[in-house]
């Protein structure tokens, strides 16, 4: 029990071994091609990307199944960088230098990416990045898998406007005060103003991570609402925070046949938590639903629960980012023959993989995929069943059109443009650092 | 004090029976009016002689209509659904009200090659919609279910609505005149009139006439006279739904009409300015109670005991995982008492709290007394492994607590909209100070704790097992946390990071309150969640949050014992 120093002698000796067993194992696992898989497996942002951790894990194992990359087998090195942005930048410096992953699949929350930017650049890596975001940026060694604004806010502000969608003319835009929600609402009230609507149908409401008491504000939007004009609130509230909202919408019976809200951060995963009864018609606007009854899904579905020993386990939007995201990295190594960074990255661009809801997903030379649109409604069930999708896939447009700031500018990773940020107007490119 | 929190008790028994004694005066003034009456009543009799004709005339015309109206349904597009509500509505078949319920509950299916509709129920089977038997030789590859979307289920809502005016039940009428109001569907009119002349109780007959007058009121082509008494009708109501409705006719209206709607208006916006301030305080005292539970366990351990104790916020996570534990269990052996499940949560989780708390004295706290910083990084540590434990135990996701029957949903009180759900917390958090003051102060244990914690030596030298109290005290708290989770689990997540949220916000309330004084943490919860509430309208719940808490950094400089703060011997001891 105590510690003597001959008992510290041998801890430190154990240590040692262990570290000496480790590093041969290393040596000898050499034939393999690394995967690092940078998600949260602690803190705030556990409940969405231990998730993704183990979504990566079962593409791996398959990827092994049939035979590994290269004729190599696949292995995972998982970190936690435990939702401590600043962590995200050591763990990934940790995996690219002493791992020597060959690529890296991770981050979730805006501010984990733009804390990793900087390494990834610096050691020439891979980064994809699976969850919707608020767009304005594209870098040479990201692959965004995840919608940018307009394949996700912009159509669902197209629906609700649409006589299907209730022609909606009074806007509440609800979100978390952070960099996402800021952005997306600056784009939204951009686009709405630019549909002809007025500043004082327009209502902008941020509140605190985690906000739990929404009696002030559901009643606010109540009161917004009560103006003579078909009203919706599209939200754009972080995950852990809406659980109170939906439960305080329901207490107070406002209706999605009175005041629909469209959320663009709620999946199947976050409404596992809420009775969703009361919360039946509201909307969420993704890219792929549980719910969407594909070949491809149901197979992806069975999979997923069988792997995870779960059948209640739910799939999600993020989840396909990472599955669509794997396939195209995999085929673009089998065009490159080789996992060489800078041969992925050029070979990435025009591959096509079939996403998991019926159709192709190209990586445009913007570094960002072609993904449809579907806006669902919130079932009994807590799944969403889609009312709404567009024709085809759509293209993401990183600049967004609608700020001052990021209309001239576009993102080609071609050569000989090779920029992420060039100005059509100037024909200049902004610069490799491109935020 | 005192008077206050009287005045906040009796408030609403009062307000309870001047509800109750106008509506005894309603209902003996209702049948009075008898004029009015006799010709309803003519007017009703003819109807109900008309629709009794038809029904007899025409069982084979409506046969077709109503296989028209169904095969609606089977296109798979909303506009045509909402279309085949509209005609089977018009069918009048006796089975509309099952189609209906069928559509609204998911449980209608449509084969998509022969466009035949039918029942699915719970285990699958097909039903077949005339005879309810089982059809056998379905394909079930071709079927699917009948989707709705927000347009057809209003649709639904109102057609159902409509149908549902002259159900026997009282309430189920009361729920279908309001579904009408908000349905605003001009076919309903015929139905409304024949369900307002048969309608005997007052309360439902004036919220039918409400929803008439929603139908007449926005449409250009009545008489300008009945548009007039629909806008009194509707202002008469005054609610935001009202509000909502008279601005619209407001807008697209002109005369008279326009006039009256936005007098009516006018009126109803400073009714319910002023109600929304009471609103306000109201949904303070909310914030302020569950604060007060967030808080008060901490109040005995850091308050009382002066452990700074960082981990009290996963006591309170405990406590609402036993909840979601509780209710599991409850679900799979005893489903019929579920309602109940909260009431063996609260006792259930002091108890396991408790325990984690005399535990974690026993095996940390002990031996960290008298060094602050020491206590601070080990209970941090301790707060970090149990949330990572619950993580691992139950995973990272967010349970579900459902809540039971009593506490969901929200009422009318003179205007006010409360939610029963935050009523209820009030009370607990009411019942659990009380009962912890009476605790501290009535019983020999509350006297031992108390000496201990004001001069340890002298109470050891009456003969107290000080270590004991010690580990009972600390107990207390982190089982009152447990209990306060149980309360939260109501209004927030259940999930692993569910302590972190409160943890701040506790140590802002007891430090504000006057550390070692329950009842200035009493007051400081209260004057906390009032104040972000009135200033929240303002600007904004990010600011709010600032500007309050720039306050107490002053009033900490100015006053830094806290609001209360412990006079004698005892605080420099």
């Amino acid at each position: 029990m105590s510690l003597t120093r001959r008992n510290m002698l041998r801890a430190t000796g154990a240590l040692l071994g262990g570290a000496i067993a480790l590093a041969s194992f290393g040596a000898q696992a050499a034939d393999t091609i690394k995967v690092g898989i940078l998600h949260s497996l602690s803190g705030t942002m556990a409940i969405s990307e231990t998730t993704l951790k183990d979504v990566m894990l079962m593409l791996i194992d398959e990827q092994n199944k049939k035979g590994g990359l290269l004729g190599k087998k696949l292995e995972a090195v998982v970190v936690d960088p435990a939702s401590n942005w600043p962590l995200f930048a050591e763990k990934a410096r940790e995996l690219i230098s002493k791992d020597k992953v060959s690529a890296v699949f991770g981050c979730w929350t805006s501010v984990s990416r733009k804390s990793v930017l900087p390494v990834f650049e610096e050691l020439d890596s891979i980064l994809f990045y699976p969850v919707q975001y608020e767009g304005e940026e594209s870098q040479r060694n990201v692959f965004y898998t995840g919608a940018a604004p307009n394949q996700q806010a912009i159509p669902a502000v197209d629906y609700l406007m649409s006589k299907e969608g209730g022609s909606v003319k009074r806007w509440v835009l609800a979100g978390t005060d952070y960099v996402y929600p800021r952005t997306t609402n600056k784009i939204l009230e951009a686009y709405l103003k630019s549909k002809g609507v007025a500043s004082e149908d327009i209502m902008i409401n941020y509140t605190p991570f985690g906000h739990s008491d929404w009696q002030t504000i559901v009643a606010d939007i109540k009161k917004f609402g009560s103006a003579g004009k078909k009203t919706a609130v599209v939200s754009t509230i972080n995950g852990d925070a809406n659980v109170p909202f939906y439960k305080e919408l329901g207490n107070k019976g406002i209706k999605a046949t009175d005041i629909p809200v469209v959320a663009f951060s709620v999946g199947e995963e976050e409404l596992a938590g809420i009775d969703t009864k009361p919360l039946v018609g509201h909307l969420a606007a993704w890219n792929y639903f549980q719910s969407i009854d594909t070949p491809d899904n149901k197979a992806f579905i069975k999979k997923w629960k069988a792997y995870t020993k779960n059948p209640k386990r739910t799939t999600n939007d993020p989840m396909e980012a990472h599955v669509i995201g794997f396939n195209m990295w995999v085929k673009a190594v089998e065009k490159a023959g080789s996992v060489d960074p800078d041969k992925v990255i050029d070979a990435m661009i025009g591959v096509s993989v079939p996403n998991l809801t019926g159709g192709l997903s190209t990586m445009m030379p913007n570094h960002h995929i072609t993904k449809p649109v579907m806006i669902g409604e919130i079932q009994g069930d807590g799944q969403i069943s889609t009312v709404w999708q567009t024709p085809g896939t759509v293209v993401a447009q990183e600049w967004s059109p609608y700020l001052e700031g990021s209309k001239d500018l576009i993102a080609d990773w071609r050569k000989p443009l090779s920029c992420g940020n060039l100005n059509v107007k100037t024909g200049k490119c902004g610069g490799k650092a491109t935020n | 004090m005192s008077a206050f929190e009287l005045q906040a008790d009796r408030s609403p028994v009062q307000g309870m029976f001047v509800k109750l004694a106008s509506l005894k005066l309603a209902a003996q003034f209702g049948p009075c009016n008898l004029q009015n009456k006799a010709g309803v009543l003519l007017k009703l009799c003819a109807k109900i002689l008309l629709s009794l004709m038809l029904l007899v005339a025409a069982p084979v015309a409506h046969a077709d209509d109503f296989d028209d109206a169904l095969e609606h349904f089977a296109t798979d597009k909303f506009a045509d659904t909402q279309d085949g509500i509209a005609a089977l509505a018009a069918s009048g078949s006796p089975l509309t009200l099952k189609v209906f319920d069928a559509l609204a509950s998911g449980h209608l299916v449509a084969d998509t090659e022969t466009s035949k509709v039918y029942f699915q129920a719970d285990d699958d089977t097909v039903h077949d919609i005339r005879t309810d038997a089982v059809v056998p030789d379905v394909d079930a590859d071709n079927l699917k279910k009948v989707r709705i979307n927000n347009a057809v289920r209003r649709a639904l809502d109102a057609a159902q609505g409509t149908l549902a005016l002259l159900a026997p039940d009282k309430v189920k009428r009361l729920a279908a005149a309001e579904a009408v109001f908000q349905g605003r569907d001009a076919a309903a009119l015929p139905s409304l009139d024949t369900a307002i002349g048969k309608e005997r109780d007052e309360g439902v007959k004036r919220v039918m006439m409400q929803a008439r007058a929603a139908l007449i009121a926005p449409d250009a082509q009545a008489p300008e006279a009945a548009r007039l008494v629909a806008i009194t009708a509707l202002k008469d109501r005054g609610d935001q739904d009202a509000q909502g409705l008279l601005a619209s006719i407001a807008a697209s209206s002109s005369g008279k009409v326009k006039t009256a709607a936005q007098a009516a208006l006018t009126n109803i916006q400073s009714n319910l300015a002023l109600l929304s301030s009471v609103q306000n305080v109201w949904y303070g005292l909310s914030l302020g109670s569950v604060l007060l539970l967030a808080a008060i366990g901490l109040a005995i351990t850091f308050g009382v005991m002066g452990v700074i104790n960082m981990a009290h916020g996963e006591m309170v996570m405990i406590g609402a995982y036993v909840t979601f534990g509780v209710q599991q269990a409850m679900q799979a052996y005893a489903p019929g008492l579920i309602q109940w499940s909260l009431l063996v949560a609260v006792p259930l989780s002091f108890v396991v709290t408790g325990f984690i708390g005399v535990l974690i004295e026993r095996s940390i706290i002990r031996f960290l007394y008298g060094r602050p910083l020491e206590t601070l990084l080990a209970t941090f540590g301790l707060s970090l492994v149990l949330q990572q434990a619950i993580r691992t135990m139950f995973g990272a996701n967010n349970r579900d607590v459902t809540a039971p029957a009593f506490m969901s949903g929200s009422f009318d009180f003179f205007g006010l909209s409360i939610t029963s759900g935050r009523m209820w917390i009030i009370v607990f958090a009411l019942i659990v100070f009380f009962v912890l003051q009476l605790v501290l102060r009535a019983t020999s244990f509350g006297l031992r704790m108390r000496a201990v914690t004001q001069n340890r030596r002298m109470a050891s030298a009456m003969g107290i097992d000080t270590n004991r109290i010690d580990a009972l005290a600390f107990g207390l708290g982190s089982g009152i946390a447990g209990m306060a989770g149980v309360a939260l689990s109501q209004i927030d997540n259940v999930s692993p990071n569910l302590g972190q949220s409160y943890i701040i916000d506790s140590f802002l309330v007891v430090v504000f309150g006057g550390v070692g004084n329950l009842w200035g943490t009493f007051v400081a919860a209260l004057t906390l969640g009032v104040a972000n509430k009135l200033l929240e309208p303002f600007v904004g719940a990010v600011l709010g949050k600032i500007v309050l808490l720039v306050f107490i950094i002053l009033f900490i400089q100015k006053r830094p014992r806290g609001l209360f703060a412990l006079k004698g011997r005892a605080v420099e001891a």
